[in-house]
């Protein structure tokens, strides 16, 4: 007897293109499909959305007959440091301002390797802040307050 | 003559002294990127982009042209010296350049690559002067339904350029076409897929997806296994080839010129495709196919020569329609926009210095490239012992401002978080982002040229095999489509990629 083998990636690729095409399609049926003459908002996404699901369920079904492949390592470190650095530099930039922002941004990111030390980080985060400010503030003339109302200024 | 007379105005537009200093630090920019591994000219870009806010819409332009065909020159570097391509175009030259390193010839090595890639610089800014004029009268006949068929052409071939599975790829684009509706309806103003969210009302902002599905992905891709780099060469000494090399080159340089060029043109990353079918051809045309893999002048000159005409064509499609062929063009489109500029076939017209400009600096950036790097190559080899630890902290700093810079927008970042995670989970489940991007940059213009077509049509489809150049078009991306699903192309399709990995 033949045993059925899944491809674990294959199968999880096409489950999400899936779930995409239905959280697109379920959107879009909130909007005002209209006719090919003349289309409304939600009419191409409408379609689009269609052929995603189908094309995820093409991937699930190829998953069944395809040779298994693992997905190898995931850099789960890099994952726990690097989004949230850009997101803090989101939540901050404003109310702390850029000097902090981007010195917390730099340091939050430098642990995402395992041979990053704190001081290492700390003197690299302070150099790059004070390298950013001198080019993008003082050089290019961008707009970002230094220091935000959060810290009493 | 009118081509005398347009190159005249494009030289000088570009040899003033604004910019030829852009031009310089785009292509020194552009260099430093290459050589370092792990940070593309995509996510690059992406990073820079605030930079060029303030400057003319022709010295941005330039610049950023720069740093993309700076790039590819600097990959080599990283490539044959380190044995890792710091491009994904530059992934063959490691073979044999590596190899020739290895045999005390990395001076030699680097010198046929960047002479290699300056012919081809120059010839393929040739072709790109010649042929732009004509293709942007054609386009200015264009209507909707044609842009809609050209763009289904586009995105096909995108698939058909990606390495493994079609139907992932077809699947990345489709997504890539929905996330790029996101915002508000043009003609009804209802605010779509937004989540209730006003901040993204106007739509993804594009450099945060780019940087997101090309530049954290790739950081958290490059942290999965951590190596140490060992720089073979710490001086490189013997630059000048031998009358002897320059006699092996010159056939493989020019093959590799043609082909890349031809390659180029197409949309969905024709230079890396122009590197690997340039080394296979010289494979299958050399006298001693044994040298490969141990150190083939040709194996060098061929692809080099090739990535860098693949990297000036790919300019043509757009300058001439305003569509990208590449995610790197797509950015290039982003700055034009920012800068206030309709990328199309008005550009030609409207902004005549603006487009030689553009084309005459592309010349004058691959000058200064031989010019420069081979006499710095002493710099660029220190730059790569820095360890990767301390780059990408600063990569991710960069990032962060260039995105918000954009459009002061805080939502900017989380997309920039969000979509790092996606383009990792993607690439992790071996699917190729660049179709992604690629749909996101079109979908809005897809959509709209569709729905335009269809009112002007009263609703009736065949408007787009009615018309001609419609249906040339739409006949191409079916040829293309069916070639790529062919079993004998597929096996062997899948044969060339499998060379890159």
């Amino acid at each position: 007897m033949k045993s059925i083998t899944i491809d674990k990636t294959n199968a999880l690729c096409g489950a999400i293109f899936v779930l995409f095409g239905i959280f697109f399609a379920l959107q879009s049926l909130d909007l005002t499909i209209g006719t090919a003459f003349r289309m409304g908002p939600g009419y191409f996404p409408l379609v689009l959305a269609g052929v995603l699901i189908l094309l995820g369920v093409i991937i699930i079904v190829q998953a069944f007959r395809s040779l298994h492949e693992g997905v190898g390592p995931i850099a789960w470190r890099g994952l726990l440091f690097i989004l949230p650095s850009a997101i803090f530099f989101g939540m901050t930039v404003r109310g702390l301002g850029f000097v902090p922002a981007l010195f917390a941004t730099a340091f939050i990111a430098s642990f995402a390797s395992s041979r990053m030390t704190p001081l290492m980080a700390a003197l690299l985060s302070a150099g790059l802040t004070v390298f950013s400010v001198a080019v993008f503030s003082y050089g290019l003339g961008l707009p970002f307050r230094s220091f935000g109302p959060w810290l009493g200024f | 003559m009118e081509l005398f007379h347009n190159l005249a105005l494009g030289f000088s537009t570009a040899s003033s002294l604004a910019n030829l200093f852009f031009c310089l630090i785009g292509v020194l920019l552009g260099t430093l990127i290459g050589v370092l591994p792990g940070i593309g000219a995509t996510a690059t870009i992406a990073m820079l982009l605030p930079i060029t806010f303030q400057l003319e819409p022709v010295s941005s332009l330039i610049m950023l042209a720069g740093i993309y065909y700076g790039a590819q020159y600097g990959g080599s570097t990283t490539a044959i010296l380190i044995n890792m391509p710091g491009e994904s175009s530059s992934a063959v030259t490691a073979i044999d350049g590596y190899q020739m390193a290895r045999k005390g010839r990395a001076g030699a090595a680097l010198a046929i690559a960047a002479l290699g890639s300056f012919f081809a610089g120059t010839v393929s800014t040739f072709l790109v002067a010649v042929f732009a004029p004509p293709l942007t009268k054609i386009a200015l006949e264009f209507g909707a339904a044609e842009y809609f068929s050209l763009m289904v052409v586009g995105l096909v071939s995108s698939i058909a350029l990606a390495s493994g599975s079609i139907v992932k790829a077809l699947a990345m684009v489709v997504l890539g076409l929905l996330l790029g509706l996101v915002g508000t309806d043009i003609y009804s103003g209802a605010p779509r897929f937004t989540l209730g969210i006003r901040e993204y009302a106007d739509g993804l902002n594009f450099v945060a997806v780019a940087v997101g599905v090309f530049g954290i992905a790739e950081i958290l891709r490059n942290l999965e296994g951590e190596k140490n780099r060992t720089v073979l060469i710490t001086k490189v000494t013997g630059l000048l080839p031998t009358r002897d090399d320059f006699r092996k080159m010159f056939a493989p340089v020019v093959r590799g010129t043609i082909i890349g060029s031809a390659l180029g043109i197409l949309p969905g990353g024709g230079a890396i495709l122009a590197a690997f079918a340039s080394y296979t051809v010289e494979k299958r045309v050399s006298k001693t196919p044994q040298e490969f893999g141990h150190g083939a002048i040709a194996g060098v000159a061929g692809p080099e020569s090739a990535n860098n005409a693949g990297a000036q064509t790919s300019f043509i499609p757009l300058l001439t329609l305003g569509i990208p062929a590449n995610p790197v063009m797509a950015l290039m489109v982003g700055a034009m926009i920012i800068q206030g500029i309709v990328p199309g076939p008005n550009v030609a017209t409207e902004q005549p210095a603006l487009f030689w400009g553009i084309i005459a600096s592309m010349w004058i950036g691959n000058l200064m490239l031989v010019v420069l790097n081979l006499p710095l190559i002493g710099l660029w080899v220190k730059l790569l012992t820095i360890p990767y630890y301390v780059l990408f902290p600063i990569i991710m700093a960069f990032c962060s401002i260039g995105v918000y810079s954009v459009n002061s927008n805080v939502y900017d970042l989380y997309a920039v978080a969000f979509f790092g995670f996606l383009g990792y989970a993607l690439v992790k489940l071996r699917c190729e982002p660049a179709p992604l991007l690629l749909g996101f940059v079109l979908g809005p213009l897809l959509e709209e040229n569709l729905r335009r077509a269809m009112i002007l049509s009263r609703g009736d489809p065949s408007t787009f095999v009615t018309r001609p150049i419609s249906a040339t078009l739409l006949a191409i991306a079916l040829v293309v489509l069916v070639v790529v699903l062919l079993p004998s192309i597929r096996a062997k399709r899948e044969e060339v990629f499998q060379d890159e990995e």
